[in-house]
């Protein structure tokens, strides 16, 4: 399996968004019925995924995070390995032994996904290193949390791929929470892309709610990475409006703020613009949802009959 | 047979294995300055300076190394780790398995440590055990200069994260190195002395303190063999046992404090495995559970001498 490559049109990038939102409604679903282990989703967050993902080559890396199941979608990953290896079955992306938390797919090119919060920062400057020294021509995309942009890890992250002229594309995912804690709690200033100018790197905040804006972002953000081989900070602000970990009540958030985000749904608000543009009819959108409803039907039926992993994987795969 | 130090020895493996292997590359605080010769030679790409920033210096070899390059990282003083715990414990030693095997982590992190230079405890620090106790990674710690440069070799080819500590006090002490290419596989003790009445089990500075109570004791008739385990994971079990069940006797000896060291689990294997041929209970030598001291008696009087090891040998071959 290799990398999917970018979207053909725009409504390639709905049909994405809808696969993550039915996908994590899964995991929601079948957690709450006990069949399933919590996750971290990101709800909300797709526009932010899809636009950036499918404004990368085949060759280019991904580093991501804890709340990764949007950038693996849209990367091309199978949803019935994804949710083999959340549920802890064999044919998982790693056999079973990441759960949701670190999936990596290398054959997907995304690559040490780490959820110690900031470790991701930590290693991107390695992987563009080793880009760029092996000569290949791919750039590196780390995706990180605004909580994980208060992290030493992301200024020591920054200031190194600064002076060492790496090709990383940084995307902070800025949905507005840091597990409980409201990143106006946590952090000193209101952007994370603020940060970057003091490393002299260049960086923009774009509606992470807009896939369109934020293709167009990641875009003009990568083929900057590309043709300068310096890194780049792209901020998507965007809302987490589903709890940290399933399940989660919810009941610290604000209400005033999730409604307001709610409205601004990232899927509602791209089909609406897509049926405003002529793009797409109210009957292909409902065909669409259909589609992708029995994708993640065959997924977790996969998932479903994939075996646990023998006890004797317990102690291999820990050295080479 | 050409003489260097194990200051010397470690740029001797790494100019021969960076000449072998274009994917070998170092870099640390200062690596670029004090090993310029290496700079001239491979150029300044493969050997960097960074900012004093450990967390990001082994991060960064974490990345590098799981797409195809062998960073050899000088992380300075071992007390310094602290700050590249996170990426050594949890990422260089974690994300193989995590990910099912589909990366690997062939990186070396240098670090000294150990008493000999006055530095204090926030330069001194044996915290080998910590690694050891960490799973996916290596622990080499090596006594001499031809062992270093054999083993960091191996450690340079290994697929593996490795922790390889330089002991402080034998930094500058010559010492033979065979010329030409030489390798020792991680977890193969030596057996630097051999004897029939007690074994003492040691690494790093203190297996030189073992060969001298082996000296005094032999004096006295009493004739101890001295095994320098050189890699504390993997470790030489059968070397151990086979010692043990000559003896009977066991003496283990390291700078590290006592509480939870590699001793203990040496203790613990031999008490395991070859307990029917204990003729004595088995002694632990290790430093105090206290931050190590600048003044030099006191930094002195935290490392088990000669003497004490000497002492212990006796008291169990007199039982
Ligand atoms: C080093 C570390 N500290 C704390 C945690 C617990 N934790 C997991 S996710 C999370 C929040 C991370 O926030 P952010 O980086 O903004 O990412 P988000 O979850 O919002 O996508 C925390 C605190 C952790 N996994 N790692």
């Amino acid at each position: 399996m290799t990398p999917k490559p970018p979207a053909k049109n725009p409504q390639q990038l709905l049909e994405q968004m809808l696969l993550i939102r039915a996908y994590e409604e899964a995991i929601v679903n079948g957690s709450a019925a006990g069949r399933m282990p919590g996750t971290c989703t990101s709800v909300g967050q797709e526009a932010a995924a899809v636009g950036v993902v499918n404004a990368l080559a085949p060759e280019d890396l991904i580093l991501t995070n804890h709340r990764s199941a949007g950038h693996l979608l849209a990367r091309g990953a199978d949803p019935g390995r994804l949710l083999a290896e959340v549920m802890g079955r064999r044919d998982g992306y790693c056999k079973g032994k990441s759960g949701s938390l670190h999936i990596s797919a290398k054959e997907l090119g995304v690559v040490l996904t780490s959820t110690i919060v900031g470790a991701e920062l930590s290693m991107a400057p390695g992987v563009a290193l080793a880009q760029s020294m092996l000569g290949r021509p791919g750039i590196v995309v780390c995706f990180f949390g605004d909580g994980a942009a208060c992290e030493g890890s992301f200024h020591e992250s920054l200031n190194l791929a600064a002076l060492w002229n790496l090709p990383i594309l940084y995307v902070c995912e800025n949905n507005h929470w840091q597990a409980f804690v409201h990143r106006r709690e946590a952090m000193s200033r209101e952007h994370v892309a603020d940060w970057a100018a003091s490393y002299g790197i260049p960086a923009r905040t774009v509606d992470g709610n807009d896939v369109f804006a934020v293709l167009e972002a990641a875009q003009a953000a990568a083929a900057q990475v590309r043709e300068s081989q310096r890194p780049y900070l792209l901020e998507t602000l965007t809302y987490r409006t589903r709890g940290h970990l399933e399940p989660d009540d919810q009941g610290y958030v604000d209400k005033a703020e999730l409604a307001a985000w709610l409205a601004r749904d990232p899927i509602a608000t791209g089909r609406d613009r897509l049926i405003a543009d002529g793009q797409l009819s109210p009957a292909q959108a409902a065909t669409m949802a259909d589609k992708v409803a029995s994708h993640i039907a065959v997924a977790q039926a996969f998932a479903e009959a994939s075996p646990f992993p023998a006890a004797d994987e317990l102690t291999r795969d820990v050295y080479a | 047979m050409p003489t260097l130090t194990i200051y010397d020895a470690v740029g001797a493996a790494l100019t021969e294995e960076m000449r072998r292997d274009h994917s070998v590359i170092a870099f640390g605080e200062g690596i670029a300055t004090k090993r310029h010769e290496l700079v001239d030679e491979f150029g300044a790409l493969r050997i960097r300076n960074t900012p004093l920033a450990e967390g990001i210096i082994a991060g960064t070899a974490v990345g590098a190394a799981a797409m195809g390059l062998r960073p050899v990282v000088d992380l300075l003083f071992a007390p310094f780790l602290c700050y590249a715990m996170d990426e050594l414990v949890n990422s260089a030693g974690k994300l193989r398995y995590l990910s099912g095997g589909q990366f690997t982590f062939p990186l070396v992190t240098l670090a000294m440590t150990g008493a000999g230079w006055g530095v204090g405890a926030q330069h001194n620090h044996n915290v080998e055990a910590w690694f050891v106790h960490s799973p996916g990674l290596k622990v080499v710690m090596p006594s001499t200069p031809a062992d270093t440069k054999a083993l960091l070799k191996t450690a340079i080819r290994d697929d593996n994260p490795v922790l390889f500590f330089l002991d402080i006090g034998l930094l500058y002490q010559p010492g033979e190195v065979p010329a030409g290419e030489h390798l020792l596989a991680l977890g193969q003790a030596a057996i630097v002395r051999e004897g029939r009445d007690v074994t003492l089990v040691s690494y790093g500075k203190t297996v030189h303190h073992c060969q001298q109570a082996a000296e005094q004791l032999a004096g006295q008739g009493i004739a101890a063999e001295v095994i320098d385990l050189r890699s504390l994971k993997p470790l030489d079990e059968a070397t151990i046992l086979g010692s043990v069940k000559k003896t009977g006797r066991l003496v283990v000896v390291h700078e590290a404090n006592r509480l939870c060291g590699v001793g203990a689990e040496i203790a613990a294997l031999v008490a395991e495995q070859a307990f029917a041929d204990l003729k004595a209970p088995i002694v632990r030598l290790g430093g105090p559970d206290a931050p190590a001291a600048a003044s030099y008696p006191l930094e002195q009087a935290s490392v088990p001498s000669a003497e004490a090891i000497a002492d212990a040998a006796r008291r169990l071959c007199s039982t």
